[in-house]
């Protein structure tokens, strides 16, 4: 029915998107294993990051690769600031109330961004999308094949500075046992809010990353948001492994049931997947037992 | 029950049943038909979010499930609309205790029952835009039949106190449900489900018994929107919208009492018309303010409007102490 080749193809590109997937994932999944809530504010955040790339090309012409490390740093003040300030107080260290405040949160940036941009879809300029790269028998576009590379040289960064760092000590030390890590003289509240900072550098990696082949409007971050959830919840909240591999094979899940099911139907493989997930193993492939 | 539990309900509702006759502007009568379905999708939330602490993201699942079947009976089977709209809010109860049973018994609590509500909701939604019998992604539209019979009435009125009507009911619904076996027992299940269960209460039964009334209630409202619009698709019925209003209005009006969802209805899409009359038409200023109320409820006054009036009468009545 379908040639090898097209299939070939088709995971080839799902495992590159999966790539970035995982980066959003990882954010996330960051989040929870030390704040133990989800981040319901992440779509939203990374359609603001997405946005600062898209605005920062226009306007001043600057490639989005070259807008990494501003933009992580901007995003990383930008979430420390907001669990500091922000969701911190307002939750009064409930979990439930910190949910619903980065609802709130979400629900404000998202509308925010469409009162300001309105609901266009917009994209960057250039030929980016369109240069490919041939590998054996297929054609693969260079700027996902990037995307894949900067997504993992990521997570390996973020791998090395949870295992030998000092910061990275003090944030595991917060996940795995909160009161014994105050104990111990770690400030938790600026843990917290370190963590928070991380995941929304992620974000402004993925977007970085994302944007020469996609295209930015004030939903958008949803989409990725609700992939990003399933990868989290398939990789085990909080475990960081789980998360590139949830997002690998999430990719591959959505290019093939968008090859097999047709475009309306692809995301539904995504969200059974989610659901059997939760309903059967919801501490994931790799998750520790809750 | 006493009388003073139900009068500042009943006073609301009167209230708001007088309105017809002070002003016959259908700008305002739409304003307020509007509110009185959020108002009573909030009322389901409330149930099973306020009263059983569990915090479902998804509602708009039952709603949708409401309002699809309300038009699918009429359009595809010939069903009168009345009785549409029974087995409606019964389809909404069938798919909440659907969803109640997978996830209960699967134990998931806190972010991941929100997560998993948001999930079926979605799964709903991608389903009906893409199938044919749900008229895909171009939406019902319901033939227009001016009859009463056919639950369309010429008078926005008359179809506004309906709506308070099936408001009222729940908030009676409501009040015997906190006053009753059933209440306390969602009570020690939302506070500690673990004590609940030393103590002899079935906490699955009782949370599926809130999950089913609780949808039932907000199919309800779906069903509302479906004779009132007479058109829905699966971004209204299934979207995410209706949800967060549900989750919005309760939680500003006052979490898990019996007036909140619905004080938290009108003044959100109150101030929500008065932020678009400064700011202008402009699409999402008035949720940018939803959601900053929302931070805002949760920081200052967790207790919501109602909670809050609540305390400042306790702390007066006990002379102001502290």
């Amino acid at each position: 029915m379908y040639s090898p080749e097209i299939v070939l193809e088709a995971v080839v590109n799902g495992l590159l998107t999966g790539a970035v997937y995982a980066l959003v994932a990882l954010g996330l999944t960051l989040v929870y294993g030390v704040l133990h809530i989800i981040n319901f504010a992440h779509g939203a955040l990374l359609t603001c990051a997405m946005f600062a790339v898209w605005g920062l090309a226009t306007a001043f012409g600057i490639d989005p690769y070259l807008a990494i490390p501003p933009l992580v740093l901007v995003f990383f003040g930008m979430g420390y600031a907001l669990q500091r300030f922000v969701i911190g107080p307002a939750s009064h260290g409930d979990d439930n109330n910190m949910l619903l405040v980065t609802l709130g949160l979400s629900i404000a940036i998202e509308n925010g961004l469409l009162a300001v941009f309105h609901s266009d879809t917009r994209g960057l300029e250039g030929d980016a999308a369109f240069q490919v790269v041939q590998l054996g028998p297929m054609l693969i576009s260079r700027a996902k094949l990037i995307g894949f590379a900067g997504a993992l040289l990521v997570a390996a960064l973020l791998w090395l500075l949870l295992t030998t760092t000092d910061t990275g000590k003090a944030i595991r030390a917060v996940a795995r046992e909160k009161l014994g890590a105050r104990l111990v003289g770690i400030d938790v509240r600026h843990i917290y809010a370190v963590t928070f900072g991380l995941g929304c550098a992620c974000l402004a990696v993925a977007a970085c990353l994302l944007m020469p082949t996609y295209y930015v409007n004030p939903r958008v971050g949803n989409a990725f948001v609700l992939v990003a959830f399933t990868i989290v919840v398939l990789g085990g909240m909080g475990s960081v492994p789980g998360a590139l591999l949830g997002g690998l094979f999430i990719g591959v899940v959505e290019s093939m049931s968008g090859l097999f099911l047709g475009d309306s139907l692809g995301q539904l493989g995504i969200f059974v997947i989610f659901i059997l997930v939760l309903l059967l193993r919801p501490t994931g492939m790799f998750g520790a037992k809750a | 029950m006493t009388g003073r539990d139900l009068l500042p309900p009943a006073l609301l509702i009167g209230l708001l049943a007088l309105v017809p006759w002070a002003t016959s502007s259908n700008t305002m009568l739409n304003f307020l038909v509007t509110v009185l379905i959020v108002a009573l999708a909030a009322q389901g939330w409330n149930l099973l979010g306020g009263f059983g602490g569990q915090f479902s993201f998804g509602h708009a699942a039952f709603f949708g499930t409401g309002a699809y079947a309300t038009a699918l009976l009429q359009i595809r089977g010939g069903v009168n609309a009345w009785i549409a709209c029974l087995i409606g809010i019964a389809a909404g109860g069938v798919v909440g205790w659907v969803i109640g049973v997978l996830a209960f018994r699967a134990r998931l609590r806190g972010s991941y029952f929100a997560l998993v509500t948001l999930a079926f909701a979605e799964v709903l939604r991608i389903l009906t835009n893409a199938a044919d019998f749900t008229g895909g992604a171009a939406g019902l539209l319901l033939r227009l039949d001016v009859r009463p019979m056919n639950f369309q009435f010429a008078s926005r009125a008359v179809f506004y106190w309906i709506a308070l009507v099936c408001v009222a009911v729940v908030l009676l619904l409501t009040v015997m449900i906190e006053r009753g076996r059933f209440g306390a027992q969602l009570a020690a299940v939302r506070e500690n489900e673990e004590a609940a269960r030393a103590l002899g209460v079935d906490a699955l039964a009782v949370k599926l018994r809130a999950i089913t009334l609780s949808a039932a209630i907000t199919a309800a409202a779906g069903c509302l929107y479906t004779q009132y619009f007479l058109y829905l698709d699966a971004n209204i019925a299934y979207g995410s919208w209706i949800s967060i209003e549900a989750l919005l209005a309760a939680i500003v009006g006052g979490i898990g009492t019996v007036a909140g969802p619905v004080i938290g209805a009108l003044t959100l899409h109150g101030l929500g018309e008065l932020t678009k009359g400064f700011a202008g038409d402009i699409t999402g200023v008035d949720l940018v303010l939803f959601g900053l109320l929302l931070v805002a409820a949760i920081g200052f006054a967790p207790l919501g409007i109602v909670g809050s009036l609540r305390r400042l009468r306790v702390v007066r009545l006990s002379g102001g102490a502290r």
